[in-house]
C-alpha cells in the first residue's frame, strides 16, 4: 500500500473551464479517503486525474514517494471501480478478474490463485464461470471489487460505486466494503455524492464545491465543526437549517433577531460576535435538526432559545419524528422525538441548544463560531 | 360481454394472418415461378395464357445451363469476391469505426464528413475511376479486381462507429487501466464487444456482393473470371433468351446463398432487425 499527494493540483481543459483548483491533499498509508461534494464539483475529475485517466494541467501527484504525473495509468499501481463496474461483458467473472494479470504474463498458477482467494474474500467462488450479464447489481458490483483486488493495487480508486444499486443493497455494500478496507489494510480514494457513504466510509472526507477543496477532516469534526456555509449545509441529513439574523446587543447578551423570533446566544458565542465585531450586522445563523427541541425539559433548559413554528408537514421515521416548518422563505426541519403528536396547521413552541448554534460570516460565509 | 370481447380478438387475429399470408404469396411467387419455369420447355414457358405446372418436366434444362457457363469457376470466384469483401469491410470497418467513435485526434471531424459524403454518392460515380485504376495497374480479370471497391466500405465504417459509440468509455478506460495498450483495448475488449453488428455488417456486404451485377461485368470480361451474377447475365440472349435454362441457372446460382443462409440464419435475422432494414 502506499501513500499519495496532490500538489496544487490544477485541471484547465482546453476551452478555458476550470475543473480542479489548486488541490493540495497528503493522503497518508492506509487512509480512506473519501471526495465528496455537488455534481460538476470536479471530484471524479480528481480521482481521474489520479487515475491516469485525465491529464494534470499543472501541480504534482505523487504516489509513494514518485511523481507520477506522466506515468502511464497501468505503470501507477493503481486499480479503480467505476460507478458502472464496466465489467467485460464477453468475459466470465474469472476471466474479468484475471485480465489484468494475464495482460503482465503472470504464471497461470498465480492467476488462478489470486482470482480464487478475492472470490473467497467476495464470496464469488459459486460465479466464476458466470458471464456479467448473467449477475446481480450487487454481484456485479463485487466482481468489480474483485478485479481491483487481484492487482493488489498500491491504491484503490472507487467511483461512486454504489450508486447504481438499490438502497437496501447500497446499505450491505457499504459495510462489506469498510470490512474489505480493514481486511486488505489498503489506501482507498472514494468518490461519491452521497454523504452517508462518506460519513460512515472515511477516516477523512475532501468536500468539494466548484473545483475547490473546502474543507479536509473527519467525518465528525466536518459534521461538528465546519469551516463554512457550504460544508455546514451540504453534510448532514437533514441538512442544518440556515436563516440571516441580525446580532443585537441587549445588556450584556447579544441576541439573534429573525423573522419575528428572537434567541439569547450563550456566553461563548456572544464574545466571539462582540469580539469580530459583528454585533450590529447581519450573520447566518445555523442548527442542526437535532438540535431543535420541543420536550419539556429543554424547552426550560434552552428558555432563552426559544420560538413558535407553525407545522406544514409531519414524517413520523420511528423512534424520531421530523416537523417541517417555515422560517421566514426558509424551509426549516426539526427532528423531535417520536412523542411529540402533532399535524399540519399546529403551531409548536421548540428550542434551539444555544450550545450548538453556528454562526457564519454573512458575506464571506465562512464560520465565525460552532 | 367475454364472449364478444373473445370473437373481436378472434376476427383480429384472424386478420392478421390473412394480411400476412397474401403478403408470403407475393414474396414467394417469383421463386415458386423461377423454380417452376425452369422445368418448362422454352414454348411452354412463353404461353399465353401461362401455365403453371410445367406439362412435361424437363430436367435437362439444369444439365443444359452447367454446360453452358463454367459453374465451378463461378462458384469460386464469387466465394473468394464474397470472403474478401466481407474480410475487408468488417477489419477495416471495425478499425475505422473505433477510430472515429473512441480515439481523439485532430481532423477527425472532417474525415467522418468524407465518410459519411462517400456514402451520399451513388456508387456508379466511382466506377470509371476505380476502372481507370485496375485497367492500368494491369488488374482487370482478376479476383483483386472483384473486390477492390469491397475493400473500404463507408456504411460499414459509419454502421461500427455507432456501435462503438454505444459501448460506454468507461470498458475502455478499465482496459487502459488493467495494462491494455490502444491496440489490445481495441481487439481484446471492445472489438468482440461488436459481434453482433460485425456479423451484421457481414451479412449485407455479402448479399451485397453476391448480388452485385455492374462492376463485375466491366472488370472481369473473361467469362471464367465472372461471378454468377455476371455469368448468368451472359445467358440472356441479343434477340431471344432461353428463360428455362437461365431459371436452371439462376437456381443453381442460389446455392451458395441458401447454404450461408442456413449457417448463419440467426445472424442474418439479428442483422436485418439491427440495421432496421427489414
Amino acid at each position: 500500500m502506499a501513500s499519495v499527494q496532490l500538489k496544487n493540483v490544477c485541471k484547465k481543459y482546453p476551452n478555458g473551464y476550470e475543473a480542479v483548483k489548486d488541490f493540495n491533499l497528503d493522503i497518508e498509508d492506509k487512509e480512506f479517503i473519501i471526495f465528496v461534494g455537488p455534481s460538476g464539483c470536479g471530484k471524479s475529475t480528481t480521482l481521474r486525474m489520479v487515475a491516469g485517466l485525465e491529464d494534470i494541467s499543472s501541480g504534482e501527484l505523487i504516489i509513494d514517494g514518485k511523481v507520477v504525473n506522466d506515468v502511464e495509468p497501468k505503470d501507477r499501481d493503481i486499480a479503480m471501480v467505476f460507478q458502472s463496474y464496466a465489467l467485460y461483458p464477453h468475459m466470465t467473472v474469472y476471466d474479468n478478474m484475471a485480465f489484468s494479470l494475464k495482460l503482465k504474463k503472470t504464471p497461470k498458477a498465480e492467476i488462478d490463485k489470486a482470482v480464487r482467494e478475492a472470490a473467497r474474500i467476495l464470496d464469488l467462488e459459486a460465479l466464476l464461470d458466470r458471464k456479467p450479464r448473467a449477475l446481480s447489481g450487487g454481484q456485479r458490483q463485487r466482481v468489480a471489487m474483485g478485479r481491483a483486488i487481484v492487482r493488489n493495487p498500491k491504491v484503490f480508486l472507487m467511483d461512486e460505486p454504489l450508486s447504481n444499486l438499490d438502497a437496501k443493497l447500497r446499505g450491505q455494500m457499504r459495510v462489506e466494503i469498510s470490512k474489505l478496507h480493514q481486511r486488505l489494510g489498503s489506501t482507498i480514494i472514494y468518490v461519491t455524492h452521497d454523504q452517508t457513504e462518506a460519513m460512515t466510509l472515511g477516516t477523512r472526507i475532501v468536500v468539494m464545491k466548484d473545483g475547490i477543496v473546502q474543507q479536509i477532516d473527519t467525518p465528525e469534526n466536518l459534521y461538528n465543526h465546519p469551516c463554512n456555509k457550504f460544508v455546514a449545509g451540504f453534510i448532514g441529513s437533514p441538512q442544518m437549517n440556515m436563516i440571516t439574523a441580525d446580532a443585537v446587543a441587549e445588556g450584556d447578551d447579544v441576541v439573534l433577531k429573525f423573522a419575528g423570533q428572537s434567541i439569547t446566544l450563550d456566553e461563548t458565542r456572544a464574545k466571539v460576535l462582540k469580539d469580530g465585531g459583528y454585533v450590529g450586522k447581519q450573520v447566518t445563523m445555523g442548527i442542526r435538526p437535532e438540535d431543535i427541541h420541543q420536550d419539556e425539559a429543554a424547552l426550560k433548559k434552552f428558555e432563552k432559545a426559544q420560538f413558535t413554528a407553525e407545522v406544514r408537514v409531519y414524517e413520523m421515521l420511528g423512534s424520531t419524528a421530523l416537523v417541517y416548518f417555515d422560517m421566514e422563505d426558509a424551509g426549516w426541519v426539526a427532528s423531535v422525538d417520536a412523542g411529540l403528536k402533532v399535524s399540519a396547521g399546529d403551531t409548536v413552541k421548540l428550542a434551539m441548544d444555544a450550545s450548538k448554534i453556528h454562526i457564519f460570516d454573512h458575506q464571506t460565509e465562512k464560520t465565525i463560531i460552532n | 360481454m367475454k364472449s364478444s370481447l373473445e370473437k373481436s380478438r378472434r376476427r383480429r387475429t384472424a386478420g392478421t394472418y390473412v394480411f400476412f399470408i397474401i403478403g408470403s404469396i407475393i414474396m414467394i411467387f417469383p421463386f415458386v415461378w423461377m423454380f417452376l419455369t425452369s422445368f418448362k420447355s422454352v414454348e411452354e414457358s412463353m404461353l399465353i395464357p401461362p401455365t403453371i405446372l410445367p406439362q412435361e418436366w424437363q430436367g435437362k434444362n439444369y444439365s443444359d445451363a452447367m454446360a453452358s457457363l463454367p459453374f465451378l469457376a463461378l462458384y469460386k470466384n464469387t466465394i473468394l469476391m464474397i470472403v474478401w469483401r466481407v474480410v475487408c469491410a468488417v477489419v477495416f470497418s471495425s478499425m475505422a469505426g473505433y477510430a472515429f467513435a473512441k480515439l481523439n485526434f485532430k481532423g477527425k471531424g472532417v474525415l467522418f464528413s468524407l465518410v459519411l459524403i462517400q456514402m451520399m454518392l451513388p456508387s456508379q460515380i466511382f466506377i470509371t475511376p476505380q476502372y481507370q485504376m485496375l485497367a492500368k495497374l494491369g488488374l482487370t480479370n482478376t479476383v483483386f479486381a472483384l473486390v477492390f471497391p469491397g475493400i473500404v466500405s463507408a456504411f460499414g465504417t459509419f454502421f461500427l462507429r455507432q456501435a462503438y459509440m454505444g459501448i460506454p468509455n468507461e470498458i475502455a478506460e478499465a482496459a487502459y487501466l488493467d495494462g491494455c495498450t490502444q491496440w489490445q483495448t481495441f481487439y481484446k475488449v471492445m472489438a468482440p464487444l461488436t459481434k453482433a453488428s460485425m456479423a451484421a455488417l457481414a451479412v449485407f456486404t455479402a448479399v451485397f456482393a453476391y448480388g452485385d451485377l455492374m462492376w463485375p461485368l466491366i472488370v472481369n470480361t473473361d467469362l471464367n473470371m465472372m461471378t454468377l451474377s455476371s455469368g448468368l447475365a451472359t445467358l440472356r440472349g441479343q434477340f431471344s433468351t432461353n428463360f428455362p435454362v437461365m431459371m436452371a441457372g439462376s437456381l443453381l446460382a442460389m446455392i451458395p446463398m441458401v447454404v450461408l443462409y442456413l449457417f448463419f440464419q440467426k445472424q442474418f435475422i439479428e442483422g436485418v432487425a439491427m440495421t432496421g432494414g427489414k
